[in-house]
């Protein structure tokens, strides 16, 4: 390929792509960083210069887009080191580094390539990594992020999310379309595409299916559909309008809010469909059911206060108590999978906000100003948020980290874009 | 649809009314404005006590005649709220009746919310305002079974704006007859 072509950005290449790539992919922008970042020095791989698309270009972006890292200038350094043993730590100390990353990329010969990189805390002069992977060129995203992942968890503490995916919802014109993509942005795919509108795509947690609900039968209808095959089915398709579905962390049953028996409740299906079991009965409004990580809670929405508020009850619907207290208005929990706290949207002074409830001490921090923030979707390792700001009617995903720190904004060329929900960690 | 033809040429002799029945969710004749709330509530006491049976002998469909409360198919609601109100009360009273008195007819009341919120507690909410209509509808005299509900939540704006018009618009139920 021409060399030209390295100084376009991936998006660009895959928004050329035929078949089934979408072309709504989503850029990042951060809009605010952590107050203290993680300075690193990235050395680009020896012989990395020989592919186009690289590997230490990609990490250093998703170590960036965190908000938790810096990125200190390498240039000058000579030798480049390639590997773990030939980072001199006082070199890099004079620079500022906390932490250094320096590898290999080696042609096998039968178009594989064998990348290798270290990652040296030259602070406490220690190895705290050394992998190698065998990979197609094919594969240099996918491997990129796996090793910004081992980057994250060694220097923070806390898995990475490079390697995840997004579900998003977009509408352009009458079209409604469901899409995954890289967490980065990347690589967008279509997963459903309707003239009727689409709500609330929610992953399986083994990542290999979507549960979603869709108006195509000009009424709510919840579906599951595998993502790797197409297939899909109508898990709850009761009379009345069938929504929010939400799996058990066993992936095997879902909670859904049903209406067949009248106001909207919260009952259980299994994820293959058949008779629905109702778990919570109130006089009002019960819906936006969220499965607690250990999977014997549910936390979910409810008006039977008389304001929409949070609430937490036992799967055999026992134990019900009122989580939220300030405010009329606190919808669409989603529990953190630390099991600590509950992440949801408020509203105050006529402002949408994303805000999280630690458990213990039933203190509410919010997270982000409004005025039209919705849907959020917690990042698998706890630590970032996605979420829709639907202002204007042309909705844009943001990000923000539980600390309230990090912001980040994924802006889509065209399309008004809502109902995030961030995937699952991939199987090792 | 020869009544529905037939109608359409009345309501228009009539009343020199341009509104032709569509396919659209929206009811046939109705104010574009936030104020038809206000509009609505002007001209449903005067004409509520009007309606009763015999709808179809006179040849003209009460349901489309602009200047029955048969036409007036929206009823709007409070920001938050599922609470039907007074205002609203005579209209939903003349649809029950109608339905009371023809048993053969079958309406679906269509619940919406305004954009603001969540998605799924918005459809809710539009169910609720939807439910809320069919409960007086079946306790002044029509059956559950001619009354079904669904919502839109807030995915069907009739109004696309962003303001507080376009918000008190789209917190609505709409009436919609079977075979409109």
């Amino acid at each position: 390929m021409p060399r030209l072509l390295r100084r376009i950005p991936p998006f660009l290449f895959l928004a050329l792509l035929p078949v089934f790539a979408a072309n709504a992919q989503l850029t990042i922008e951060i809009v605010g960083g952590a107050g203290t970042t993680i300075p690193i020095a990235i050395v680009p791989f020896e012989n990395e210069n020989s592919y186009p698309l690289g590997i230490t270009g990609i990490v250093g972006a998703d170590l960036t887009r965190s908000g938790l890292f810096r990125l200190v200038d390498y240039s000058g350094v000579s030798p480049r080191p390639t590997r773990a043993e030939e980072i001199q730590p006082a070199v890099w100390r004079s620079r500022n580094a906390d932490a250094v990353v320096a590898g290999s990329m080696r042609p096998l010969g039968d178009g594989r390539v064998e990348v290798r990189f270290g990652l040296v805390d030259v602070v406490k002069q220690t190895q705290l990594a050394s992998m190698t992977y065998t990979v197609t060129p094919a594969q240099f995203r996918v491997t990129a992020h796996k090793i910004a992942d081992v980057i994250y968890e060694k220097l923070t503490g806390d898995p990475g999310i490079f390697s995840t995916r997004i579900a998003y919802i977009t509408k352009q014109g009458p079209r409604y379309q469901l899409l995954v993509a890289d967490a980065d942005g990347a690589d967008p795919q279509t997963v459903v595409t309707s003239n009727e509108p689409l709500l609330s795509p929610k992953w399986s947690p083994d990542g290999t299916r979507i549960a979603y609900v869709s108006f195509e039968n000009k009424k709510p209808v919840v579906y599951v559909q595998s993502l790797s095959t197409g297939q899909r089915i109508a898990v709850a398709n009761f009379r009345g309008s069938n929504s929010s579905p939400a799996w058990s962390p066993d992936g095997r049953r879902l909670a859904v809010t049903l209406t067949k028996d009248g106001s909207s409740q919260i009952y259980m299906v299994n994820a293959d469909g058949g008779t629905a079991a109702r778990i919570l009965t109130s006089s009002g409004i019960d819906t936006e059911a969220a499965f607690t990580p250990d999977g014997g809670s549910l936390v979910f929405t409810s008006d039977r206060g008389g304001t929409p508020q949070l609430y937490r009850a036992s799967i055999s619907g026992g134990n019900v108590e009122r989580l939220t207290f300030d405010g009329d208005y606190n919808v669409s929990p989603r529990p953190l999978p630390d099991g600590k706290g509950v992440v949801f949207v408020r509203r105050a002074s006529n402002r949408y906000q994303i805000a999280l409830m630690d458990y213990a001490t039933r203190q509410v921090q919010v997270l982000t100003d409004g005025p039209d923030d919705l849907s959020p979707s917690v990042a698998p390792n706890g630590k970032l948020i996605i979420y829709a700001n639907e202002g204007g009617g042309r909705g844009i995903l943001a990000a923000v980290s539980s600390d309230g720190r990090v912001k980040q904004r994924l802006v889509a060329p065209s399309a008004d874009v809502r109902e995030p929900a961030w995937g699952p960690l991939p199987r090792q | 649809m020869r009544n529905l033809f037939f109608a359409t040429l009345i309501a228009v002799a009539l009343a020199g009314c341009q509104t032709t029945p569509t396919e659209d969710n929206a009811a046939p004749v109705e104010d574009k404005s936030a104020t038809a709330s206000q509009s609505g509530a002007a001209t449903s006491g005067a004409s509520g006590s009007g309606v009763s049976g015999s709808s179809t002998s006179g040849g003209a469909n009460p349901l489309r005649d602009p200047s029955n409360i048969l036409s007036k198919r929206s009823v709007y609601f409070d920001f938050d709220s599922y609470v039907v109100r007074d205002e609203f009360k005579p209209l939903v009273e003349a649809h029950a009746k109608y339905l009371q008195s023809n048993r053969n007819a079958r309406m679906t009341i269509q619940g919406n919310a305004d954009e603001r919120g969540s998605h799924e507690y918005n459809l809710a909410l539009g169910q609720r305002r939807a439910d809320a209509v069919k409960r007086m509808m079946t306790l002044i005299g029509a059956t559950d079974g001619q009354v079904e509900t669904v919502s839109f939540g807030k995915e069907k704006p009739r109004n696309q704006g962003h303001d507080e018009v376009a918000w008190a618009e789209n917190r609505r139920d709409d009436m919609v007859y079977a075979g409109e």
